[in-house]
């Protein structure tokens, strides 16, 4: 692109000729006004002041306005830049630019720049700062979000649907590895947070509790705290983490792999086949999930009781015995199935929605887990009240 | 709009005023043409003139802003879902990147529209799945997956696939691209061997001036300016005929001068 035979072309800097870019500003009788560069003009090196030659083409507007580079040392795209941001004032003052005595690698990429002119039609307009309109923007964009959502929970559900009555399109070797995936893979993860949990509410209670001398009461608190409420509420999280945000990089990927399409044109339907059993591991998943947690909680709960408070195992066994029911269990694990299905609805949503670049399949993994832990926590609070009125 | 005489009987594929656009931004618009039966038709022009949106139209993944989309006389658009899945059944397609499905081996992507849509008995299915592989040249990758294969392998797979179900037509979107000349010009040998051992009719959008003269039974030229189809008709013939300065320029690669030096090089080039 560039001409080799300018003897001021662009390239690397001649050390030691290093020369400071300067400009020449001269007015003829005739009405042209010459302006001539020169030094080195590149990326890196001070510019000098162009006010005079933008005063120069304000006050007694010449007719002509001529560019030439005679001691032009060095010059790269700055200069460029710079001669089309003068060529452009001056034509929008109506001067001619005349360009014939510039270096001939500099005329011919300034010919380039202007060779196909600017589309019009792109139907892409600058951003519009004002707040108005992102209020607007924004608002439509949840509406049309709620309408995604919605349309996504039907297609589902007709799935689902369909497994219930015992079509299966999806293979069974798929579904066996994400409920590995989802479950076998999380315990670790679980184990640790539920344990750290239970050390935690044990502890945080232990110390309002000895005041009355009532540290038997430890397992109460843990007992009733797992199962009803940080079981399934920690692994909801653990969860969205782990299976939310994966589902949503794999399906985003598979979008912009073009992978999608290639089942839609098939003719197979990406909810039977993808979807379905993504949920179908998490429902499954959840609870088994939930419940090893509560007893990882208890034990949690445990090891503080008999370690720092003088509880004896027995008695914590006997007293969480006494105290949690049956129905604090399955008030955990509804919660927890109930998670399941809101996770597996989130990460596979956003994954659908993914855009076709590297950059969207992130997005989708983080905005999945954000809505996740919102559908989680809205939820949660929605299922505690129902569960306190019905005094269950 | 009158009729147009080409979208008679014979076509197999028609399109009828088809206006294609994302959001305000149209692509293209009122877009006629017919696919007849056991062609070859190549959809060309320059790089972002919609070439590949309108193979998305055709496919089914993408709703026409405006006019419709015919198989056999059926309109894709304004059938229930039932029967455009029994249209798009008939059709493969390989996508430029091959879109292999990156979780299954080879075997499972050719075998799995097999176990959709057919009550084959599993060993039928791998055996017809083997089978297709082989077509292509690939037997013995049946196990790999497809990040382990190199992107000529992994098109000539997603080939496999597209003609797993034995399709009536197969849909090509950029076959050569990203392959070296000689892999291409496998890739176009395998076309014509559809057209002439299956009597598959095919559609491929492509730029590749080697490929569309070595291939092209029919073909379009789609404009991104005028937003329309500038030209139709066998290349040879739009080489030799066509008066328009854009096609020529771009069958000829732009090397066209009135002597007609430039198209001797294009002859010669595509040798």
């Amino acid at each position: 692109m560039f001409s080799p035979n300018d003897g001021q072309q662009p390239g690397f800097p001649a050390e030691s000729a290093a020369q400071a870019p300067f400009v020449d500003v001269r007015r003829d009788a005739s009405g042209r006004l010459a302006v001539s560069f020169g030094g080195d003009w590149r990326i890196g090196s001070a510019l000098p002041d162009l006010t005079p030659v933008h005063a120069a083409l304000s006050d007694r507007t010449p007719q002509v306005l001529v560019l030439a580079a005679p001691r032009l040392s060095a010059w790269d795209s700055r200069f460029l830049t710079q001669l089309m941001g003068l060529a452009d004032l001056a034509e929008s003052r109506g001067i001619t630019v005349d360009t014939a005595q510039l270096p001939r690698g500099v005329c011919s990429l300034l010919q380039l720049a202007h060779a196909v002119p600017e589309r019009m039609d792109t139907g892409r307009e600058p951003d519009d700062p004002s707040w108005l309109a992102a209020v607007g923007r924004w608002s439509q964009w949840l509406v049309r979000d709620f309408r995604d959502l919605l349309a996504f929970v039907g297609e589902a559900t007709l799935s689902m649907g369909s497994v219930v009555v015992g079509k299966t399109r999806f293979r069974r070797v798929d579904l066996l590895r994400l409920m590995q995936d989802c479950g076998a893979m999380a315990l670790p993860i679980v184990s640790l947070i539920s344990l750290l949990v239970g050390l935690i509410l044990a502890f945080v209670g232990a110390v309002q509790l000895q005041m009355f001398g009532a540290q038997v009461y430890i397992a109460d608190l843990v007992g009733l705290g797992m199962t009803r409420e940080m079981g399934a509420l920690m692994t909801a999280v653990i969860v969205s983490g782990r299976s939310g945000a994966a589902f949503a990089a794999q399906l985003g990927t598979m979008n912009v792999n073009q992978e999608i399409d290639a089942f839609k044109a098939m003719g197979i339907s990406t909810f039977d086949f993808l979807v379905v059993p993504r949920l179908l591991a998490l429902i499954s998943m959840m609870p088994i999930l939930c419940l090893y947690a509560m007893l990882m909680g208890v034990i949690g709960g445990a090891i503080v009781a008999v370690a720092f408070f003088d509880i004896s195992v027995s008695e914590y066994i006997t007293e969480t015995l006494r105290v949690v029911q049956m129905r604090h269990f399955l008030i955990g694990l509804f919660k927890g199935l109930v998670f399941g299905v809101l996770v597996g609805t989130a990460g596979c949503l956003r994954g659908m929605q993914c855009g076709r670049s590297a950059s969207a399949v992130g997005d989708a993994a983080t905005s999945a887990v954000v809505t996740s832990i919102v559908f989680i926590v809205v939820a949660d609070s929605v299922l505690t009240l129902v569960f306190n009125r019905l005094r269950l | 709009m009158q009729p147009n005489p080409e979208l008679g009987e014979t076509a197999y594929i028609a399109v009828r005023d088809l206006t294609m656009a994302f959001a305000d931004r149209v692509i293209q618009k009122d877009l006629n043409f017919a696919v007849r039966r056991g062609e070859i038709f190549v959809v060309m022009g320059g790089s972002g003139c919609g070439k590949s949106t309108l193979l998305r139209h055709l496919l089914g993944l993408q709703q026409p802003t405006r006019g419709e989309v015919l198989y056999a006389a059926r309109s894709l658009w304004e059938s229930p879902p039932s029967e455009r899945a029994a249209i798009l059944r008939k059709t493969g397609v390989l996508f430029q990147s091959g879109a292999l499905w990156s979780s299954m081996t080879l075997i499972e992507n050719v075998a799995l529209p097999l176990s959709q849509f057919t009550d084959l008995p599993p060993s039928e299915v791998e055996a017809i799945a083997r089978l297709k592989l082989a077509l292509v040249g690939l037997a013995g990758f049946e196990e790999y997956y497809p990040a382990e294969l190199s992107g000529g392998m992994q098109k000539r797979a997603g080939l496999a696939r597209a003609m797993a179900l034995d399709p009536d037509i197969l849909f090509f979107d950029e076959p050569s691209a990203g392959l070296d000349p000689l892999s291409a010009k496998r890739l176009d040998d395998l076309i014509l061997s559809l057209r002439d051992n299956l009597g598959a009719t095919i559609v491929v959008v492509t730029h590749e001036l080697a490929s569309i003269f070595a291939i092209a039974d029919n073909s379009i030229f789609l404009d991104a300016e005028s937003q329309t189809i500038i030209a139709s008709g066998n290349p040879r013939d739009l080489l030799a005929d066509s008066t328009d300065v854009r096609v020529r320029e771009f069958l000829t690669r732009g090397l066209h001068d009135r002597s007609g030096r430039g198209l001797r090089r294009a002859e010669e080039g595509r040798v």
